[in-house]
């Protein structure tokens, strides 16, 4: 979506990278807006699958794939476990909207200016011919850039690996008494009931 | 971008089978209306009120997905690892065993929480 | 680790591998070629899935007596089609309680991109291709440098069509069992996934055709046998096939995801399976089966038999062989539990898979670095050995003692004894209450302690020869 000013011959690549980012960019907005859980965690999906075709278009295959990989394949799919853990009912939710949604769009808006702004200052100089041989996309490429030259980061990441495991046990512990997810699941559960 | 061209054709090729199969099995199936068949399947009794609404699953399955995207993490740092491998020798073999042993540290501590028992 | 980032870089050349990635052959046939091949390998699949159910029937019929489907032509060969044709022309139920849209969607998603995997299998090599219509081209739709990853990312979409379709279905047994379904395969995709690692390791590329190149003189699943193992393992429990087919336990959950599911949606389903099992098996050939090259020592006998049309009937035949290595586990063995299930595939499969991985990175290493003292591994695997042994024996420490007070607590629950006739009829032991004569896990010296001790638990021992 950044990309469109770099617009100066329009070539197929780029008209399907404009149109995939379009695309991307109304999944995006479909998931904050359409009013049932599990379609909007489905939006996400699409949104998310976007990108990776937006990577592949810019010839980063290997990071396409993991896109494909981690987000859609793992991260959305935990999405979803947690909707149907908690609730996930067939048809429309009507407490979906939270009152603060228009700090929810200052913060969204504020984070993609920001992120717009530092990407498009790090490559606006960068100039990339997608017709040429895919070299920097490839796993080679990767592997040997993160093992030799991005050690410490790498080294880093495991560490938040663990944190992130650690944080999800202790929300999910059961040694602090037998039930604890009847205990955690009754107020839901008479929640729903009183809804309905 | 060559290399995707056939993709996408197999790709078209197999969702037009796809959608081809489910609209016309809509179109050349029966349709005679009945209120128990349109019902939930349970086995011929009524319905159980919807699990899905507030219903309870347990949060396992919760901590198996969490479990899986830190693995799928780490197989896809493997991947790009295992294809330079023999380039990057003895120090890439350490920086991957130092980053392996701390994964597994997370998976015994989830190992020893119980977090791989299903009962 | 700043240190170890100072020595790297010195000893990081040490080696150049043989390159077996040669993409240069792929992305070049004219667009009537790409149709043909494309419509080939679509072919192929429907056709291998329709002769796969045929034969699976057929099999698991001999292997208990029966003769299976001969009705519908020869031989029984039109079954599948006839039911097929007949699933079409039945009605098409959609549930009250259902989402309608996702309802229809989630049988289109499973069945896509199951479709997908086959693009990068090699039927041929790449670099000795035949001829179609006077235009050489290799026995492959295309190839890329992550194709793996590619298989492993269409794979992982699949999965949305069972939990979709066991959300949209409104019903509680087909919610439950998509999500049984989905966390087994996502179990089981960690272990399939580290078990190519070590392939990688040795082919240096994960592009399809790269690893079978890599395979010319040995296949991968000699030297990298306890990977081939782990793969084949998670490779049925990827698919939800017997024995790990939980997900449609019929007892449990009548049908699994696609309980309410009828007619052609339902056909899709069961091709998006047998599609899989295809996959799979493609993938077990081409990873470490030596995917197209001929048998061992035909080549040495035989030098065509890797060129022109040969390797497609090497692949289809390990292929074949692979499929009926599925129909007849499911004729063979019993359905795990879910427990067991899990436990097998965590407890197991994971941890082995990467302990082997190290073992193949250790020895691959010293092989390349031929230069380095061997004492070198000393010091840099003493102490990881020793940290791993340290955090054992204090892990094993905890947990004995944890386990110590868990069973006094339960011996001070069971307190009652356990009447195995509990009101005229056989029960099995409640949590906390044990079967003291008959655990399995019991010394024989304890045993017969036991008996001398108690003479009820005598008397019911004589009483039932089974056990």
């Amino acid at each position: 979506m950044t990309t469109t000013r770099a617009l100066g011959s329009t070539t197929g690549v780029e008209i399907t990278f404009i149109l995939i980012g379009l695309l991307t960019f109304g999944a995006a907005v479909l998931t904050v807006t359409v009013r049932n859980l599990v379609h909007a965690a489905l939006w996400l999906v699409v949104a998310l699958g976007g990108l990776a075709g937006c990577y592949l278009l810019l010839a980063a295959e290997f990071v396409a794939w993991v896109q494909v990989l981690i987000y859609v394949g793992a991260v959305a799919v935990l999405l979803l476990f947690g909707l149907m853990l908690t609730r996930a009912p067939i048809g429309r939710t009507t407490e979906l909207d939270s009152g603060n949604r228009w700090a929810a769009a200052v913060v969204g808006l504020a984070t993609a200016g920001v992120l717009v702004s530092v990407i498009g200052d790090a490559v606006r100089t960068t100039w990339f011919d997608p017709r040429q041989a895919v070299v920097n996309g490839t796993a080679k490429a990767v592997g040997t850039s993160l093992f030799r030259y991005w050690v410490l980061p790498f080294e880093l990441l495991s560490v938040l690996l663990l944190a992130a495991l650690v944080g999800a046990i202790v929300l999910s512990r059961r040694d602090v008494s037998d039930d604890v997810d009847a205990a955690e699941g009754t107020p839901r559960a008479q929640a729903t009931e009183a809804e309905a | 971008m060559n290399s995707y061209a056939p993709i996408l054709v197999l790709g078209g090729l197999a969702a037009g089978f796809a959608i081809f199969s489910v609209v016309s099995g809509m179109l050349t199936g029966p349709k005679r209306y009945n209120r128990a068949k349109l019902e939930a399947y349970e086995c011929g009794i009524e319905p159980t009120p919807q699990p899905v609404g507030g219903g309870r699953f347990p949060v396992k399955y919760y901590l198996t997905a969490m479990l899986f995207i830190i693995f799928d993490i780490e197989i896809v740092f493997l991947y790009p690892w295992a294809v330079r491998f023999d380039s990057l020798g003895w120090f890439g073999l350490v920086e991957m065993v130092f980053f392996i042993l701390t994964v597994f540290v997370a998976y015994g501590y989830v190992w020893r929480r119980g977090g791989l028992e299903w009962d | 680790m700043s240190a170890l980032a100072l020595i790297g870089p010195l000893t990081a050349d040490a080696t150049t591998p043989t390159n077996y990635e040669n993409l240069s052959f792929f992305g070049r046939d004219p667009w009537w070629l790409i149709l043909i091949k494309v419509v080939a390998v679509f072919a192929f699949l429907v056709v291998t899935v329709l002769m796969a159910i045929l034969f699976e029937r057929k099999i698991v019929g001999y292997m208990q007596q029966r003769i299976g489907p001969n009705r519908t032509g020869p031989w029984g060969l039109l079954q599948s089609l006839a039911d097929g044709v007949k699933l079409m022309l039945k009605e098409d139920i959609i549930p009250t309680a259902a989402d309608k849209l996702v309802f229809i969607i989630a049988p289109l998603i499973a069945t896509i991109p199951a479709f997908l995997a086959i693009a990068v299998v090699p039927f041929g090599p790449a670099n000795n291709q035949v001829s179609i219509f006077h235009h050489r081209t290799p026995l492959q739709l295309t190839d890329l440098p992550v194709a793996i990853l590619y298989v492993l990312a269409a794979t992982s979409i699949g999965i949305y069509g069972i939990v979709l379709a066991g959300w949209a279905s409104g019903s509680t047994y087909p919610l439950l069992g998509a999500l049984r379904s989905t966390a087994q395969m996502i179990s089981y995709e960690i272990a399939m996934s580290l078990s190519f690692v070590a392939v990688f390791i040795y082919a240096g590329t994960m592009s399809t055709s790269g690893i079978v190149n890599s395979q010319h003189s040995w296949w991968n699943c000699l030297p990298l046998l306890p990977s081939f193992l782990i793969y084949v393992v998670s490779m049925v429990g990827e698919t939800n096939r017997a024995p790990f087919d939980l997900p449609e336990a019929e007892g449990e959950l009548v049908g699994g995801f696609h309980t309410e599911y009828s007619s052609i949606k339902f056909a899709l389903f069961f091709l998006a399976e047998y599609i899989n099992m295809v996959t799979v098996s493609s993938l077990a050939v081409l990873m470490f089966l030596g995917g197209w090259h001929a048998p061992f020592g035909l080549v040495s006998v035989w030098h065509g038999a890797n060129s022109g049309w040969w390797p497609v009937l090497w692949y289809v035949i390990k292929l074949v062989l692979f499929m009926l290595f599925f129909f007849w586990l499911r004729a063979t063995l019993p359905r795990l539990r879910y427990d067991q299930f899990m436990k097998l595939g965590w407890k197991v499969l994971i941890p082995a898979s990467l302990v082997w991985l190290l073992a193949v990175a250790v020895v691959r290493t010293l092989k390349n670095e031929g230069d380095l003292n061997r004492s070198h591994l000393i010091y840099i695997l003493g102490p990881v050995v020793a940290v791993l042994v340290v955090l054992w024996i204090v892990s094993e420490l905890r947990y004995r003692q944890t386990s110590a007070v868990e069973k006094a607590e339960e011996a001070a629950t069971a307190a009652k004894p356990f009447d195995p006739m509990d009101g005229g009829f056989p029960v099995p032991p409640l949590p906390g209450q044990t079967l003291p004569a008959f655990t399995p896990r019991r010394p024989r010296a304890a045993l017969v302690g036991a008996l001398v001790e108690s003479a009820e638990a005598s008397e019911l021992e004589a009483g039932d020869p089974d056990v």
